[in-house]
């Protein structure tokens, strides 16, 4: 084939969920034998770029793309996976799906088993067929010989190291003959330093046999060490394309973060060190599951809002849900010179402090009940509001009118599009629903406020909405806010001052107004 | 017009809509076939007097997400402790009742308690488990009702001297004391206004309850456990309330169960009364995490008017005994009905 008829090439592709634009007018070009990097922050359009050119279903199920895709110069759609395998695109995933009571040699070659006719399948049919263990054994070897590594065969997927199960899948796709294209999402997350070198050789080596691959890491040096160019991306647009020896992290990170929005808001951050601690975290380690914290200490001063950001799986959503008794927790936290105890939502709460979930529709709604309920519940449990006492204080009565009244109060103050106070929560759009969960804190009136991922999956004049809210909320009633968000433009919008999180620990802490690449750095320097 | 009536349809619900229309088929089917109407009309509001309480007892733990409370018999025992203890003692007339109910209450305070820990130890499973502690109750009760020693002459076995009889009569204690306390008879319809007043006053309280700042936590811990847990609710406290709640209920039930009926029964007899209030309920318009009072009225009247009038009129019409058959139809069916819609319930 011609160098001039790219093997793979993707003309203005657009996406968009439920009118949410996630891609827009995307171009890429890949050679045979290339090694392409894909970089970018979460959420910036990454995995639903790979989500259509390997045909998964979710893409279909909301409402297709536009755009083109050629390969080897042909126009294809793929409909599903299956037909993206039938025509030479191999993909592995971060999660692994292999089957862990079988050989590495079993799973590399399931469901295309080299087979030997036998009388009984002579009578019975093909299924009847034979396994040819020494044809699977040699087609085994050789595909992990392409990968350039050494792993057993005969070795057990279960007794094997993460590094290795994650060759087992990488030598499953590249002992399919037709095999043109590998897509690698973040397959070096898991591997130690030794894993992840063995991983880039092979790399290499597969692109000299004339694979295309596609790489998406974290790790910025990986990709200048790989790669034969970068593509980096951002809101869902390709904003640079260039030849990985052309370029540097320092560079690349700027490019990750953007630095677009550099202007909103400067002039009201504020940075005062004098200001007394309001809370100070020391040694927290947060076992939640992907978030997990591990050794964070951290000073929230009286009256600022901080920003927690860092990448997706480092341990910055662990921080509030530990400390506020979601996830088992361990170390110390001191609110104003009180100790906290932690597992103990209740205890937390009463120390007026309120916590916003990231988990909207899981830990933040009622989502089968009315607004009203959703917004004076945790106030009325807490703080004993909205209730009218008989008896001497032994019966306490849900106060229906002081109910709908805060209700609608806040239906007013924050804009919350819906039919009435009485309707449900899971009926209204994301947006309205973070509305919901930020009134449900407000009315608790906080001293102490935690928001985690305030404006994930809501759309652009729903997040400023819900942005200015909150810092309307800092500014005007002086509660202290932290806030936790996966997009580092946003804390640099309403924020103070900014910690990164990474590797489960605070990389730094930074005022708002020092540049995006910094920000960056700090995201990926202790990245696990 | 149109979108008025599918406006009703649509809150009132189709099943109960056709069952509804049923019934009243039924009843304008009746007189024709030569059935008494006026003593099938007494019959229904009867067992709806009967029943109503042990359908009220589903309500607590349906709000606090349990599900529907398939461990129904363990409240029964409670009761039929309470009422065999309470004629042991010698209590007579509608004292007999009273003490029934005092004794029966710290039975059911325990056994609700241990019940509760249980199903907070098995979240997710409890319809399952509650059926299981509910069989296994009984079975355990059958073999000490023979040895527990009771020994007023009319409740044990005669040649023996010993062991409580499977069916032990009410008269002179507390056979029709709600029932006949204010009965109005208008011509050959009677109402029970006793047993329907205590039902209408143990619902209040059930509503007023849901009302309170507890019974408000109760329900939200039953539609978002998680979402209770971060406002700083004991979501196992909350569902351990409810269950207690649901057996004390269901002990008070039985009695009044008993004293319409006029028998005690014991043994086998409580393995199947859970199945009868669970479909009651659902077909009042329950789900396995919403129940009102209403569902509660609406339900026990439409099942207990299904199951009295279909077996009567179709007897008449064809002239065999369907009853059973009938029954176990409508009630078996709605519980199947009920649990494949469980997963309406939005997450």
């Amino acid at each position: 084939m011609s160098q001039n008829v790219p093997l793979l090439e993707m003309k203005n592709i657009r996406k968009d969920f439920f009118g949410n634009q996630v891609l827009t007018d995307i171009n890429l070009t890949l050679q045979e034998g290339e090694v392409l990097g894909l970089v970018g922050e979460n959420g910036a359009g990454k995995s639903t770029l790979m989500k259509i050119l390997f045909g998964m279903n979710v893409i279909q199920e909301t409402g297709g793309y536009d755009g083109t895709i050629l390969l080897d110069g042909q126009p294809v759609d793929f409909k599903t996976p299956f037909e993206a395998l039938a025509a030479g695109i191999g993909m592995v995933h971060q999660e692994f799906s292999l089957i862990p009571g079988f050989t590495a040699t079993e799973n590399i070659l399931l469901n295309r088993e080299p087979k030997k006719k036998s009388v009984i399948s002579a009578v019975f049919g093909e299924r009847l067929d034979v396994l040819n263990r020494k044809e699977m054994n040699r087609k085994a070897e050789a595909a992990i010989d392409r990968m350039g590594v050494k792993i057993d065969g005969t070795m057990v997927i279960h007794d094997m190291p993460v590094g290795h199960k994650q060759f087992t899948e990488i030598a499953r796709e590249l002992s399919k003959d037709q095999l043109k294209l590998l897509i690698l999402d973040e397959p070096t997350a898991v591997l130690t330093e030794k894993e992840a070198e063995a991983l880039l050789l092979s790399i290499r080596s597969m692109a000299s046999r004339g694979i295309a691959v596609i790489f998406i890491t974290h790790r910025l040096q990986e990709i200048l060490d790989v790669c034969d160019k970068v593509v980096v991306m951002r809101d869902g647009q390709i904003v640079q394309d260039v030849p990985a020896k052309e370029t540097g992290v320092t560079e690349i990170t700027r490019w990750m973060v953007g630095r677009s929005v550099d202007v909103a808001g400067k002039a009201e951050i504020r940075d005062n060190p004098d200001a007394p601690v309001a809370m100070s975290i020391r040694r927290l380690w947060v076992d939640m599951p992907g978030e997990t914290v591990r050794d964070v200490s951290l000073d929230v001063r009286e009256g600022e809002i901080l920003g927690i950001g860092g990448l997706a799986g480092q341990g910055k959503l662990g921080i509030p849900n530990g400390i506020m008794g979601l996830y088992d927790a361990g170390g110390e936290v001191m609110l104003r010179g009180e100790k906290i105890p932690l597992n103990r939502p209740r205890a937390c709460l009463n120390a007026s402090m309120a916590f916003v979930s990231e988990d909207r529709r899981g830990v933040g709604l009622l989502l089968d009940e009315t607004l009203e309920w959703n917004i004076a519940f945790p106030a009325m449990q807490i703080h004993d509001k909205f209730l009218k006492n008989y008896l001497g204080g032994l019966v306490k009565w849900r106060d229906e009118k002081a109910i709908h009244d805060i209700t609608q109060r806040y239906i007013d103050d924050l804009a919350i599009k819906c039919t009435s106070s009485k309707q449900k929560a899971k009926e209204l759009s994301g947006g309205n629903q973070q509305k919901v969960c930020l009134a449900k804190a407000f009315a608790l009136e906080p001293g102490f406020l935690f928001v985690s991922e305030p404006t994930r999956g809501i759309d652009v004049g729903a997040k400023a909405l819900v942005l200015d809210a909150l810092r309307k909320f800092n500014r005007e009633s002086g509660v202290t806010i932290v806030m936790i968000s996966s997009e580092l433009e946003e804390l640099r919008q309403v924020c103070d001052r900014i910690a990164i999180v990474s590797g489960g620990r605070v990389a730094g802490i930074l005022p708002a107004t020092k540049p995006a690449e910094e920000f960056g750095l700090l995201m990926v320097s202790q990245v696990k | 017009m149109k979108e008025k009536l599918s406006s009703f349809v649509a809150s009132f619900g189709l099943p109960r809509l056709i069952i509804s229309a049923f019934l009243l088929a039924l009843f304008i089917l009746a007189p024709i076939v030569g059935v008494d109407l006026p003593m099938q009309i007494t019959n229904v509001i009867n067992r709806f007097s009967w029943n109503a309480v042990l359908v009220l007892a589903m309500v607590p733990m349906v709000h606090s997400g349990c599900g529907l409370n398939f461990g129904l018999p363990l409240g029964i025992i409670s009761g039929l402790l309470g009422a065999t203890l309470s004629l042991e003692f010698g209590f007579t007339g509608p004292m007999s009742f009273v003490m029934a109910a005092l004794i029966s209450t710290p039975f059911a305070l325990i056994l609700g308690s241990g019940y509760g820990w249980l199903l907070n130890k098995i979240k997710g499973g409890e319809m399952m488990i509650a059926t299981y502690v509910g069989f296994s109750s009984v079975s355990f009760m059958c073999m000490m009702w023979l040895l527990l020693p009771y020994h007023k002459a009319d409740m044990v076995w005669g040649l023996a001297g010993k062991g409580l009889r499977t069916t032990i009569s009410l008269e002179g204690y507390y056979d029709k004391v709600l029932s006949r306390f204010l009965q109005i008879n208008i011509g050959k319809i009677s109402i029970p206004v006793g047993a329907l007043l205590l039902f209408a006053l143990l619902a209040t309280a059930m509503w007023a309850f849901l009302h309170t700042k507890t019974g408000t936590a109760m329900t939200a811990v039953g539609s978002n456990p998680v979402f209770a847990k971060a406002a700083g609710i004991h979501v196992d406290r909350i569902r351990m309330l409810s269950v207690v709640m649901s057996t004390w209920l269901a002990a008070i039930g039985i009695l009044v169960y008993e004293q319409g009926f006029g028998f005690i029964q014991l043994y086998m007899a409580p393995f199947y009364m859970a199945l009868p209030a669970v479909s009651a309920i659902l077909i009042g318009g329950a789900t396995v995490n919403k129940a009102t009072i209403m569902n509660v009225i609406l339900g026990t009247f439409l099942f207990q008017g299904i199951v009295t009038m279909t077996p009567t009129v179709m007897n008449s019409v064809i002239h065999t005994d369907m009853s059973e058959v009938v029954r176990v139809i409508a009630s078996q069916g709605m519980i199947l009905y009920a649990l494949t819609r469980k997963t309406e319930v939005t997450r």
